[in-house]
């Protein structure tokens, strides 16, 4: 029997993607794709703008400014693969496992090899599109610091290719490993080590950077210990490494053609070792990944403890709070992030401490006060960057089960207000807990540590809401994976809108803070004026509506769907 | 119990329920039958409050289920075609939590739980993840749900899909209790059989409207069927030359 074409088996793929964008042509939906265009545009060339005044002084240095080019791309690659593997695990588990396409097409006399390369595309595509997307204006603004002409386009997708390929088949090839090693669907423990391994990996990156020593030339013996450090290559052996090789040597006009051989001959030999893992492991990895949980959970805990605390609510809102954490911890793909995060947090503060303020006599009150307002907005960004992921997929979630809610005489609010107050709570402590303890860092004064733990509450408040508010004006009903749900325009809509929010509440605080800043310099006492409490009232306005209008639009469009 | 007056749903140009009035009274068990895309699931959901009607209105017990909600649900159990339940909530938790949204909870609704867990022989299950139950479990699971806070009348579509013969019977039982002590079940399925052994009157839909209505013996007489079956009576009313012509095509 002759086999079907590998385009054929990814043909559903393909269709599918073309009735998407006819529905939303259909839809009206040209509006998203230009707004969707002109944010990609504005980031875009915010990244371009940013490298390209930076690789421009790099190469007004001499000696050190091509070194310093070739370290940053290097880094920016290393960072690009390390991301990937980490993603590309994850994709393979619900492509190569989990996809619903799957028991048609292991049913079908589909051979091995195009199973596996046609899962590997889809690996490849879902894990890598936002990288190759982040790399072009990256690649665009060393191609044209470094006059690298039209001729650096094919050269440069030339090199990302494999570089691309690579963690794909990797990540993939981890996946088939580990599922096959942990019996039935044990996918706790195999994102537990995904979650644990990422971990890692960021330290790992942060190790093998050494951002420290270049940060601070002055801290080398002399110049030559500078310059030796920046020739060292982060490793021989990394793709990363052979990628910047190749740019840098394009760019700088004497082409090692090595570089890219070894991309390429090693993508190559890790697709053959990858798709002969595949024949060897998957039939096995397929049949246990059907297999039941079998888990046996009696949630007496939680009943025990949050059921109890929440006693005093009405009984609809107290079993759908607890519906949620419990949801919430027994999913493995939920809760493994929170070590990820914890990670993030710690290195957070770590570098707050680790800013070189204290290094003279006097305490730099201007900086730290500036320093600790501005922290107000990184915070802030943080805390919608969780809102994204935990608390704007919520009501999305609910969409297989909406019949049950939407049948029952559940008051909708009641949902509302359980679904924003589980995001809210836990989202309050890391709040406080970010700008408190960055405050203790800096030594911040009480002024700003009563305003910015003020302000940190009111903007939690208001982002949980315009989180839950825009993921109810946008659902993603039918995707099951809630990572996806915040890259989706909604998510992007609403953080556009949060760090409005967050702009717009920093100017209004800086009229006051600068007051305290002033008054401070010139040694006189703190007083409140009636512009400071004008300026802490519009900030607080600001807020109120922005967690009160979000959370009343996206009960009326619940109150609307239709299933 | 139930009464639709004037039931339209349109999506766009089409229409998928059109101008459909009916009664159904205390005590009755009226089956709901129809070819593929008759529109009988979008019926279904709109008497269970999931979608909104484009016009016309739905009544259980006297209210109105757009305007009082609360009060026209409160009387309603409804079990959906397709078993979507919380997969990371054991079978026990699952029902405490669709107790919890009818507001009621503590011994009462352990002793109902339990009672249905057991009688559906869901007990050895009940403390383990649905995400483990098979395809009929997870049904017998939400029959279980819809039972829980003892509705008035029971809105079902395809209530045998994935059930046991052992279940089956079951349901079959349950709901003929049910309707005899006063309740009211409206059911959709495409089992002519069980339709016709269970139901006390059947209504047929065809592109959105109902065009045959009453108990067997009055749809016969309407039709002047004689002593047909109910699959024969179908096929007539819904087009069973299409079926006679498939026949001859896969016998060739």
């Amino acid at each position: 029997m002759s086999q079907p074409s590998l385009t054929h088996v990814l043909q559903p793929k393909w269709r599918t993607v073309q009735q998407r964008l006819r529905e939303v042509r259909v839809r009206g939906g040209g509006g998203k794709l230009v707004l969707l265009l002109v944010v990609g545009g504005v980031f875009w060339a915010g990244v371009f703008g940013v490298l390209y005044r930076i690789l421009k002084y790099f190469r007004g240095v001499e000696e050190l400014g091509p070194l310093l080019g070739a370290k940053l791309l290097g880094v920016a690659l290393l960072s690009f693969v390390s991301i990937l593997i980490l993603s590309n695990v994850i994709t393979a588990l619900s492509s190569f496992f989990l996809a619903k396409d799957l028991d048609l097409l292991v049913s079908t006399p589909v051979d091995w090899l195009r199973l596996y390369l046609a899962k590997l595309g889809e690996t490849l595509v879902h894990s890598s599109w936002m990288v190759a997307l982040m790399s072009v204006p990256i690649l665009a603004a060393y191609g044209v610091v470094y006059r690298g002409g039209l001729l650096f386009v094919p050269f440069a997708l030339a090199v990302l290719l494999p570089l691309l390929a690579l963690p794909a088949v990797f990540g993939s090839a981890l996946t088939l490993v580990l599922v096959n090693v942990f019996p039935a669907r044990r996918t706790r423990d195999l994102l537990s080590i995904v979650a644990l391994g990422a971990a890692a990996g960021v330290i790992l990156l942060f190790r093998l950077i050494r951002p420290e020593q270049l940060a601070r030339p002055e801290g080398f013996r002399n110049l030559l210990d500078f310059i030796a450090v920046l020739r060292t290559p982060t490793s021989p052996f990394l793709p990363s490494e052979w990628a910047t090789k190749a740019i840098m040597g394009f760019l700088g006009g004497d082409l090692d053609p090595l570089p890219l051989v070894l991309l390429w001959t090693t993508a190559a030999a890790f697709v053959t070792l990858g798709a002969l893992l595949h024949r060897q492991l998957f039939a096995a990895g397929f049949t246990k990944a059907q297999e039941g949980a079998e888990r046996f959970v009696r949630g007496v805990f939680w009943r025990h403890t949050v059921g109890t605390a929440l006693s005093r609510l009405s009984v609809a809102k107290r079993e759908f709070v607890l519906k949620d954490v419990k949801l919430f911890f027994r999913d493995t793909t939920q809760w493994s992030q929170l070590i990820l995060l914890a990670v993030l947090v710690v290195v957070y503060l770590f570098n707050i401490k680790a800013l070189p303020l204290f290094r003279g006599e006097q305490v730099p009150l201007f900086t730290v006060t500036l320093v600790s307002f501005l922290n107000l907005g990184l915070s802030g960004f943080v805390l919608a960057s969780i809102a994204a992921r935990f608390i704007f997929p919520a009501v999305s979630l609910e969409g297989r089960q909406m019949w049950l809610l939407r049948s029952s005489p559940l008051d909708l609010r009641a949902l509302l207000w359980s679904k924003y107050w589980v995001g809210t709570v836990p989202l309050l402590v890391l709040a406080l807990l970010l700008t408190g303890l960055t405050n203790v860092l800096l030594k911040a004064s009480p002024f700003m540590m009563v305003v910015s733990l003020a302000t940190i509450c009111a903007l939690t408040l208001a982002i949980a809401a315009l989180a839950l508010g825009f993921g109810a004006l946008y659902p993603q009903f039918e995707t099951e994976n809630a990572a996806q749900i915040p890259t989706s325009f909604g998510g992007l809509v609403f953080m556009m809108t949060t760090i409005a929010l967050l702009a717009a509440v920093i100017v209004v605080l800086s009229v006051p803070v600068s007051a305290y800043v002033r008054n401070a310099f010139d040694g006189l006492p703190t007083r409140v004026t009636g512009v400071m409490v004008a300026a802490f009232g519009v900030a607080a306005g600001l807020c109120a509506a922005a967690t009160v209008i979000p959370l009343r639009i996206g009960l009326r469009r619940m109150e609307n769907f239709e299933f | 119990m139930i009464r639709l007056e004037g039931l339209t749903k349109n999506y766009g140009s089409f229409v998928a329920v059109n101008h459909i009035s009916l009664h159904v009274p205390r005590g009755v068990l009226y089956g709901c039958l129809g070819p593929n895309g008759a529109g009988k699931t979008t019926m279904l959901r709109m008497i269970a409050g999931i979608l909104r009607p484009t016009d016309g209105r739905v009544l259980i017990g006297g209210d109105d289920v757009q305007r009082h909600p609360i009060a026209a649900k409160m009387r309603l159990g409804f079990i959906p075609d397709r078993p979507f339940v919380y997969d990371k909530l054991t079978g026990a938790e699952f029902l405490r939590f669709v107790a919890g949204l009818y507001g009621q909870d503590g011994d009462a609704v352990e002793r109902r739980a339990a009672e249905l867990l057991d009688v559906f022989e869901l007990s050895s299950w009940k403390d383990e993840l649905i995400e483990a139950y098979s395809h009929g479990m997870r049904q017998k699971l939400i029959i279980s749900s819809a039972l829980i806070h003892r509705p008035e009348c029971i809105v079902v579509d395809e209530p045998m899909v994935g059930l046991d013969p052992k279940g089956a019977r079951l349901l079959k039982d349950i709901f003929r209790q049910f309707v005899d002590r006063g309740g009211t079940v409206l059911m959709s399925t495409h089992t002519l059989e069980v339709a016709e052994v269970m139901c006390d009157q059947i209504g047929i839909l065809q592109h959105g409207q109902i065009v045959a209505h009453g108990t067997m013996a009055e749809i016969r007489r309407q039709h002047m069927a004689g002593d047909a079956s109910l699959e024969e009576l179908f096929l007539k009313l819904t087009g069973g030359h299409a079926v006679r012509d498939l026949v001859e095509v896969l016998g060739k």
